[in-house]
């Protein structure tokens, strides 16, 4: 039996993120495509950083998924470019990402801010949703995360930082 | 390892250089000075690391391609001796204190940003590729770099003292980044004066100054070393060389 494209996305939906398991690995933007070919799916994945050490367990993760729907035939692969953005991140994805108590990030335009000493303002605290906070660490938990906190509320949280 | 081709020491002195200071960098988790910044140091070996790994993949992948063999990127980290690592001697340097760790840091970040701007174009599509996704972490490594030596060189008395010392002993191994290979394929005289600009500025902002006409080391790119690289290639390598292909 051959699956289409759409079939095969509809199951990817099911994988989630390991390091945030309330996002699938959709809502991250990670699948680049998905080619069918004789029977083999071959899925284009791509890291959000360099040194990602969830990539080969996301690997695994959607072979499993894919081996569950009885697709025997998958092939993983990797891409490096374009290089991922949190602006792939889905609009659902990012709200799933606030409702866990991880800040989601900002758009684009909200990136790194080179300015030595500055930061990145006006993140939303996930608990209290004020806007007063402050940025303790430009690397928070994992290698997509900072770490801010609340003025008000006084709470550390994640933010999501834009990349 | 038949390394004839060129192309293929230039990949492996990238991806070297990224592996050693990773393992330096690597050296400070659960030892930082404070947890916020032990965090920082261990996501930017990470980052690191993770570069390292892309270029040692793609540098096995051309090696096999021209010459039959079998090499992954494990086979490149862990069965290489001293002799054949490429990296910068500056990579290679113990930790010290943490003026040290992230000095070294700072002029290496510094010096990689300019360097992966420049491979962003080159005509190898999966070369340009990683310097890219590199580049996005890498401005990261410099503000953070940047931002701690200034903090300590325009803090207190002893820890502009130990910046000063830090400074004074790492230079003299800042001139092998711009001294050509025979692999290089980047005019990296070009690179020079906009690296010391950009590192004299930060070090004026932190009540420092560049050591005068210091004398340079070199011989990493080449597979010279310190005595230091030795040291961390036995414990980075043990298990692989004594159990090779182990897995867990």
């Amino acid at each position: 039996m051959t699956y289409t494209k759409e079939q095969i996305l509809s199951f990817l939906a099911e994988v989630s993120d390991p390091e945030i398991p309330v996002l699938s690995i959709l809502d991250m933007g990670i699948v680049r495509d998905i080619i069918m070919a004789d029977e083999m799916a071959d899925i284009v994945i791509t890291p959000t950083y360099s040194g990602c050490p969830a990539m080969d367990a996301i690997g695994f993760d959607i072979k499993m998924k894919l081996l569950e729907k009885g697709i025997q035939k998958v092939k993983i692969t990797h891409v490096l470019h374009p290089a991922w953005t949190t602006d792939w991140m889905s609009e659902s994805g990012k709200q799933k990402l606030k409702a866990y108590g991880i800040a989601p990030p900002q758009s684009s335009s909200a990136r790194i801010n080179r300015l030595l000493f500055d930061e990145v303002t006006g993140i939303e605290c996930p608990r209290c949703h004020s806007v007063n906070t402050k940025l303790l660490s430009e690397f928070g938990s994992t290698a997509c995360k900072a770490l801010y906190q609340c003025n008000d509320c006084k709470e550390p949280f994640d933010y999501f930082k834009c990349h | 390892m038949n390394l004839k081709n060129l192309y293929h020491s230039f990949l492996l002195h990238l991806a070297d250089s990224s592996l050693i200071i990773a393992q330096r960098n690597g050296e400070c988790c659960a030892h930082g000075p404070i947890l916020e910044q032990d965090i920082a140091i261990t996501n930017i070996t990470l980052d690191l690391l993770g570069q390292s790994r892309n270029f040692y993949q793609y540098a096995a992948q051309r090696l096999n391609e021209a010459n039959g063999s079998s090499e992954t990127e494990d086979t490149l980290a862990y069965h290489r001796g001293e002799r054949d690592f490429k990296n910068f001697l500056l990579c290679e340097l113990p930790n010290g204190d943490w003026a040290q760790t992230i000095t070294r840091q700072f002029l290496f970040s510094c010096f990689q940003q300019l360097l992966f701007e420049k491979l962003s174009k080159s005509n190898d599509e999966h070369l340009a590729a990683i310097a890219n996704k590199s580049l996005k972490e890498i401005q990261y490594h410099v503000k953070w770099s940047s931002e701690w030596v200034i903090r300590l060189g325009d803090g207190t008395e002893e820890s502009h003292e130990r910046m000063k010392k830090a400074i004074d002993y790492l230079w003299p191994y800042t001139g092998e980044m711009f001294m050509p290979a025979t692999y290089d394929i980047i005019n990296l005289e070009d690179l020079k004066s906009i690296w010391l600009n950009k590192v004299e500025a930060v070090l004026q902002e932190a009540t420092l100054s560049v050591p005068a006409n210091t004398f340079m080391h070199s011989g990493g790119k080449s597979g010279v070393h310190t005595e230091h690289l030795g040291f961390l290639l036995a414990e980075m390598q043990y298990l692989q060389r004594t159990y090779p292909g182990a897995e867990w």
